[in-house]
């Protein structure tokens, strides 16, 4: 499987693995490698995301429900049935898988601005029950005592110790869906993207491609979910209504669309951004919004594209 | 091989096609000829399971295709050059041509796939020489060559050709004529849509003339050039054009 990789995509993956181990290293404080963890937590739901958008063509706004339903089936079957976690959180993933199939299967014969609008609905179906199902999700107070995550009889109880867990999941399904889009079902789901139509008229299950995105992309947000439930070992409804929804495709439209490099980009900055701007204290919601705006006006591909062209642009400038 | 019985096709309530019946034998290049909006793509687009038949039947190979999946036909071995080459711009042409053959990597069949990049390549030498360049930047001429390469790569019986020559110089035209009569001698059966009548028409053994969604006229191409209604329709418009 590994054999897949071009050379480039190896150098690019060894920098990144690199990066990864140096950066505890040099970081001064624990503060910081909780932005990091969250980072690669939204990273995980922005590549599944990326998958379905940027490849597939088809937009859904109801992602944090999935991560919702990961992180809340996990924790409820630990905190409140004693599971290991070994099994809750498979049967958590799986579980999503299922429900993501259950709502792919029907939305995503919708097109447009409706699979929107169903995938958002969706989203608040789940929000209402898990504030109202209060005997079995805590209701808005939420619900607490999720165990932490065991490896080899070490907890992970530290933001130390969850960083280089986070980022190895990060890794494997990046590397997992680098392998995706370079193979002959890869090629497919961007010939869907461009065109369906077309792509049918190849021969192409157009409707089991998309559906089985879904399922990927939700299963994606399944897995950071569960993790940040034993993360943070407290979860609330408010965590997985919309809003973080948008904040996830916000993050793949920012970083670029249609590479999974740039939505890494979209997820670090945007996570960041908020941080940064505590510095402007109360103008951080416009300052935030204004930086938006700036991005797609000036870099509508994305800001890691964007900002490769004017690299290349001034390359080309110098060697004139 | 083809036989298509007074199908009616509609596109929500407007009807597309009425009482249409057309027949291709094996081996042989039929030429579907029309005016703009007659409902010829509609009619390709019926063949390949991409619109729904309302009423009446087709069959290919005596295997009725009514309500068969786009991939289910391209399978039995029906491929559709569409209307304004629709190539996947962003992808280069190895990858479309690998996304024609899409059908085939299911069974196993590397070798023979290998193969056909090459004859696909001494077709069209000049798709071997942009092999990886993003398709998007190819000429419109290199672009329709890709387009029925594509289509070739799936290996089909029956290949159907919409308008392959909008938009080009006579030279392309010629070439993309040639190609259809050398695909022929190998062997394969075409079904030929053209708004250029004359070019279609000497490449065919005979023609069908399509007005607003029915069938006006059919008859060997000899007698369809030197029919009355058909040059003064249809011909007459070629000189028009070539005046212009
Ligand atoms: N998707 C659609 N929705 C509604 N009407 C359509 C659709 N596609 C085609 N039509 C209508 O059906 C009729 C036949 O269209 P069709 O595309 O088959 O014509 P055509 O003969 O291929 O024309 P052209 O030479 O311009 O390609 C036209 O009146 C067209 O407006
Ligand atoms: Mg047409």
């Amino acid at each position: 499987m590994i054999k897949l990789l071009s050379s480039s995509k190896w150098k690019q993956l060894i920098l990144f693995t690199v990066a990864v181990l140096l950066i505890p290293q040099i970081l001064p404080s624990d503060y910081y490698f909780l932005i990091l963890n969250i980072i690669a937590l939204n990273a995980i739901v922005v590549l599944g995301l990326n998958l379905l958008i940027g490849f597939a063509g088809q937009i859904s706004l109801g992602h944090a429900a999935f991560y919702g339903l990961g992180a809340y089936i996990s924790g409820i079957l630990t905190a409140s049935y004693g599971w290991p976690i070994f099994l809750s959180i498979p049967v958590a993933v799986l579980t999503t898988a299922i429900v993501g199939l259950l709502v792919g299967i029907p939305t995503l014969k919708l097109e447009g601005h409706y699979l929107v609008m169903a995938t958002l609905g969706f989203n608040i179906i789940v929000s209402i029950i898990l504030v109202q199902w209060d005997a079995m999700t805590g209701g808005p107070s939420g619900l607490a005592g999720i165990p932490y995550l065991k490896a080899f009889s070490i907890s992970i109880d530290s933001d130390r110790k969850f960083y280089y867990l986070v980022w190895a999941v990060l890794g494997v399904l990046f590397c997992l869906s680098l392998n995706l889009i370079d193979s002959r079902v890869g090629r497919a789901l961007r010939a869907i993207g461009e065109d369906p139509i077309s792509a049918s008229a190849l021969g192409i299950p157009v409707e089991r491609y998309k559906v089985g995105i879904f399922v990927v992309s939700a299963l994606y947000a399944a897995v950071a979910g569960s993790l940040y439930a034993h993360y943070v070992t407290f979860i609330s409804p408010k965590t997985f209504d919309f809003f973080y929804s948008i904040e996830v495709v916000t993050m793949v439209v920012v970083g670029g669309i249609g590479s999974l490099w740039s939505g890494l980009a979209g997820a670090a900055i945007l996570t960041m951004l908020p941080e940064i701007l505590e510095i402007v204290k109360e103008y951080n919601v416009l300052v935030y919004g204004a930086v938006l705006m700036a991005v797609l006006v000036f870099f509508p591909e994305g800001l890691l594209p964007g900002i490769k062209k004017l690299w290349q642009k001034r390359q080309g400038q110098v060697h004139e | 091989m083809l036989r298509i019985k007074s199908i009616h096709t509609y596109y929500k309530k407007i009807r597309a096609l009425s009482n249409v019946s057309l027949s291709v034998r094996e081996n042989e290049v039929v030429a579907l000829i029309g005016a703009n909006g007659a409902g010829k793509s509609t009619l390709l687009n019926a063949i390949s399971g991409l619109i729904p038949v309302s009423r009446g039947d087709i069959f290919f190979k005596n295997k009725k295709l009514n309500g068969l999946k786009p991939e289910e036909i391209v399978n039995l071995g029906i491929s559709q050059v569409p209307e304004g080459r629709q190539i996947f711009q962003p992808m280069t042409v190895k990858e479309n041509l690998e996304l024609g053959a899409y059908v085939r990597f299911k069974k196993r069949e590397k070798k023979e796939i290998a193969e056909d990049f090459d004859r696909i390549y001494q077709l069209f030498p000049i798709l071997r020489e942009r092999e990886d360049q993003v398709s998007g930047t190819l000429s419109g001429g290199e672009q329709q060559m890709l387009a029925i390469g594509r289509a070739l790569m799936a290996r089909p019986r029956l290949l159907l050709l919409d308008e392959p020559s909008m938009g080009l110089a006579p030279k392309v035209v010629t070439t993309i004529l040639k190609t259809i009569e050398n695909l022929r001698r190998n062997g394969l059966t075409i079904l030929l849509v053209e708004q250029n009548a004359r070019a279609a028409l000497k490449v065919a053994d005979r023609g069908y003339v399509i007005e607003t969604g029915r069938i006006m006229l059919e008859g060997d191409s000899e007698d369809l050039l030197v029919d009355n209604d058909v040059r003064r329709s249809y011909l007459g418009k070629d000189y028009e054009k070539f005046y212009e």
